[in-house]
């Protein structure tokens, strides 16, 4: 097997469980992106897998070969940290050259300033750390990492300080630096635009376990649960024979139809049901209805409705089938 | 391999500690407990049944409480305005008001006593040889570790809590009263026990100002070992003190525990404001009080005083330090200011060694709970020195040492370790702040980049302990030049220190015995002040004397 297997791991803090018996693989060049709330144990699934948290069971291994015995500084992995941890005594170069001290002198300021490049700031090694900005600073970080290649990069929520125009810009960044360098990444976020603009898959986590892994599209259209479609947005999830009413959404019996943010329509020839609220957000109008079955539903509008019913149908490409 | 490195980083320091320390403090503890050979606790409660032991804890307890309250009462405005408020020059006044700290109890009691003298000029007030002249003295001492303490925190609290306060439409004392005080407490609080700490252990001051009417247990036990041999009564007075002293150190650290954990604190930020006329003029009226006429009269005296000879001012005070006045010493002053510099970099050199090692091991982090209170012992372990008397180390070092297997009596190298083992608590409270500062997380950075567990301790502990080394040697180096307690036991007259010259000079008739004392205190606080003000100068924000 090649690139990372992670095998039934466990990371306890006391009688803590973070991580319950997770199972992870990971290809060689591929990005896997870990979406979970806070406390969900993603986090500390990147520690055990760096070797910063002692597995309490299973196994970390790397091209087939078990590498939880391996101390952190010899696994070959790096780390991009949440608040970038740089080492605020050193310059922007000494900090890109940290993990670089085992190659030639001349080899390591070609290094520093090639990932300089890659990262959008050349010409910023002779600057103090503590003079940058938080963008230019993760920015830093990130080449940092990258620095001695490492043969899986692991990225612990690398823009949630950073706000939200930045971070949009960064995930960018990111993406095009991990794809040209060819790096192997798992990148945990609580954030699912950045998880889905980055990643060839994407997992979502809760209460230490790994509940779904898909690429990006399948996630969306067939979340495994209820659990994983509720964190992804979908609601309210609806019986099926209110699905057939409003809408061409079939679902057997025993399954629940959840709505996703463009899931319920407006449309003329539609269910009318009572407008409870309409409220404008970012150019759109979120209109709030009350379904039949007496659970709250957003439509979106271009421009706030007259009158106190609205008719509106599901859009099956807005929609996905749970199990109930 | 890492595992033996640790070990001995561990055990080095530890088993000086308890050779230097722990062996001739019990040595001379256990004297108390033994007469004619066999245990007995008759000498004990000799010691503790007569009333002039009760007077003498009394005293000691007296003045060491009178000192902190009154070092407390000033030290607060003094911390408002120099550490709150900003305004041209307060880089100066907070240096000058941390000179007092660090200079030799010999010179401050010099300096007072001969301020208070009869014929000195406030020998009006009548102050000579009294309670009050010691608590000033005491104060003039420690009104910086209040003023530091307190300020370094207060620089960093919150103001939106007082902001807020101030809308709900509480006045300015009100605020102070409610909000200010209880979050400045536990610093106040840790500030003053340190504070207490030292003014109940208090030794030099006390030799030099207290005539014949005034003691603390520590020159009670210098008087009993030194001029009656009385063993059975100093080791009952040490673990009196023992005793005085492990209680302040429990209410230091409780009260430091709670500052750490309780507190909304503005990380780097300061919440400093410029200084304003109306709002700001009673606390800076009371700090310039203290700071020209508590710290700067008897420093200005001291130095004037000096030129003072029987026939008009001149520098026949200095030009006798090249003498030994008259026979009163057995070397030349210039000579023993020769052998303190000597002595204080050996002592120096020693303490920062096992003071990196120590701070080292406690800043570590262990995951398992056996090694977490292993290394929190450690810590507390270091700490005691600061606590035993320094006179007890003395002379414990006196009747310990001098037999085989150890038998360091004429060795030289017994006051440069007596020294450096009272210097070794200031050593660690500097560096640990600064390596215990450190986010957990740099390590972990550095790991990930490839870095293993030597490269790690270089590049990321080593650089950043680097900053409090600076300090750290000029605590070592001040302290032990002017280090008088263990020392005054320890010296032989023929091969003396600064401090026990000016001691032994200032016992003697004639006015230039006298001069050359003061000439002699003026070089000593001289150089002390230059070595910290030096040292200041790399002071890390996280060190916390």
């Amino acid at each position: 097997m090649r690139g990372l297997g992670v095998s039934g791991a466990v990371v306890r803090y006391g009688e803590l469980v973070a991580v319950d018996a997770v199972d992870l693989a990971v290809e060689p060049g591929e990005i896997v992106a870990l979406l979970g709330a806070s406390g969900s144990g993603k986090s500390s699934l990147l520690r055990g897998i760096a070797g910063l948290e002692p597995l309490a069971a299973g196994s970390i291994g790397w091209d087939g070969r078990d590498v939880s015995g391996v101390p952190v500084y010899a696994r070959g992995f790096g780390m991009m940290f949440q608040d970038g941890q740089l080492f605020n005594h050193l310059s922007v170069e000494g900090n890109i050259a940290y993990g670089l001290y085992r190659e030639p002198r001349a080899r390591r300021g070609v290094r520093v300033a090639e990932l300089l490049d890659v990262v959008g700031l050349p010409g910023y090694g002779k600057r103090r750390v503590d003079e940058l900005s938080g963008g230019q600073a993760q920015r830093v970080a990130l080449a940092r990492s990258l620095a001695p290649r490492p043969r899986l990069l692991l990225l612990d929520e690398p823009l949630s300080a950073l706000d939200r125009n930045l971070r949009e810009h960064l995930v960018g960044v990111l993406g095009d630096a991990l794809r040209t360098t060819g790096t192997t990444a798992i990148y945990v976020t609580h954030d699912q635009d950045e998880a889905f603009a980055l990643a060839d898959r994407v997992g979502v986590m809760a209460d230490g376990r790994l509940l779904q892994l898909d690429a990006p599209e399948m996630l969306w259209r067939r979340p495994a649960s209820r659990e994983v479609a509720e964190f992804l947005g979908y609601e309210p999830f609806i019986a099926p024979g209110l699905a057939a009413r409003l809408g061409r959404v079939r679902a057997a019996e025993g399954e629940l139809v959840a709505i996703g943010p463009a899931g319920l329509v407006a449309a003329s020839g539609g269910v009318v049901v009572p407008i409870e609220e309409q409220r404008h957000q970012r150019g759109e109008v979120l209109i709030d209805v009350r379904l039949p079955d007496g659970q709250l539903a957003t439509v979106r509008s271009a421009e706030k409705v007259a009158g106190e019913g609205l008719g509106v149908a599901l859009d099956p490409t807005g929609c996905a089938v749970v199990p109930g | 391999m890492a595992v033996a490195l640790w070990s001995l980083a561990v055990l080095v320091p530890l088993g000086f500690l308890a050779v230097f320390f722990a062996w001739p403090v019990a040595g001379l503890v256990g004297r108390g407990f033994v007469a004619d050979g066999a245990f007995s606790l008759d000498g004990v409660r000799s010691v503790l049944s007569a009333p002039r032991t009760w007077r003498i804890i009394g005293q000691t307890l007296g003045q060491a409480v009178a000192g902190t309250v009154v070092a407390v009462l000033l030290g607060i405005p003094g911390a408002y305005l120099l550490y709150r408020c900003r305004f041209p020059g307060r880089a100066l006044l907070r240096a000058v008001v941390s000179v007092p700290f660090v200079l030799p109890t010999v010179v401050v009691g010099v300096a007072f006593r001969s301020l208070f003298a009869a014929q000195g000029p406030l020998g009006g007030l009548g102050l000579d040889e009294t309670f009050a002249a010691i608590v000033v003295a005491l104060v003039f001492f420690n009104y910086s570790v209040i003023v530091r303490t307190v300020g370094a925190l207060w620089s960093r609290l919150d103001p939106r809590a007082a902001e807020a306060a101030q809308l709900l439409g509480a006045s300015p004392l009100r605020v102070f009263l409610t909000v200010t005080l209880p979050a400045i407490a536990p610093a106040v609080l840790s500030g003053a026990s340190l504070v207490f700490l030292f003014c109940a252990s208090a030794f030099g001051i006390v030799m030099v100002m207290g005539g014949v009417r005034f003691s603390t247990i520590e020159t009670e036990i210098w008087y009993q070992t030194t001029q009656l041999l009385d063993l059975p009564a100093a080791a009952a007075l040490s673990i009196v003190q023992l005793v005085v002293v492990v209680a302040a150190l429990v209410i230091a650290g409780r009260a430091r525990t709670r500052a750490e954990h309780a507190l909304r604190l503005r990380g780097d930020a300061t919440a400093e404001q410029p200084w304003r006329w109306r709002r700001d003029l009673l606390p800076t009226l009371i700090t310039a009080s203290v700071v020209v006429g508590l710290l700067g009269v008897p420093m200005v005296h001291l130095v004037v005083r000096s030129f003072v000879t029987a026939d008009g001012w001149g520098w026949r005070n200095y030009e006798l330090l090249a003498t030994t006045g008259s026979g009163s010493l057995a070397v030349p002053v210039w000579t023993a200011a020769a052998n303190s510099l000597v002595i204080a970099a050996q002592a120096s050199a020693i303490a920062v060694l096992l003071g990196v090692l120590v701070s080292l091991v406690a800043s570590r982090r262990p995951r398992s709970t056996g090694l977490a209170i292993g290394v929190r012992a450690l810590d507390a372990a270091f700490m005691l020195p600061l606590g035993v008397s320094a006179v007890t180390v003395g002379f414990g070092f006196l009747i310990t040492l001098n037999r085989p297997p150890l038998d360091l009596r004429t060795s030289p190298i017994l006051i440069p370790i007596a020294q450096a083992i009272v210097a070794l608590p200031l050593v660690v409270r500097t560096l640990l702040p600064v390596l215990r500062a450190i986010d957990p997380r740099q390590r972990e950075a550095a790991a990930m980049l490839g870095a293993g567990q030597g490269r790690v301790l270089a590049t990321i502990d080593g650089a950043l302990a680097l900053r409090g080394l600076g300090l750290a040697i000029g605590f070592a180096f001040a302290t032990s030049l002017g280090e008088f307690g263990a020392t005054s036991f320890l010296s032989r007259p023929e091969h003396p220190t600064l401090p026990t010259v000016v001691f032994r000079l200032i016992g003697r008739p004639g006015a230039d015995n006298f001069g050359m004392a003061m000439a002699a205190s003026v070089v000593l606080a001289v150089l002390t002040a230059a070595v910290m003000a030096a040292a200041e100068l790399v002071r890390p924000k996280e060190a916390e004397l």
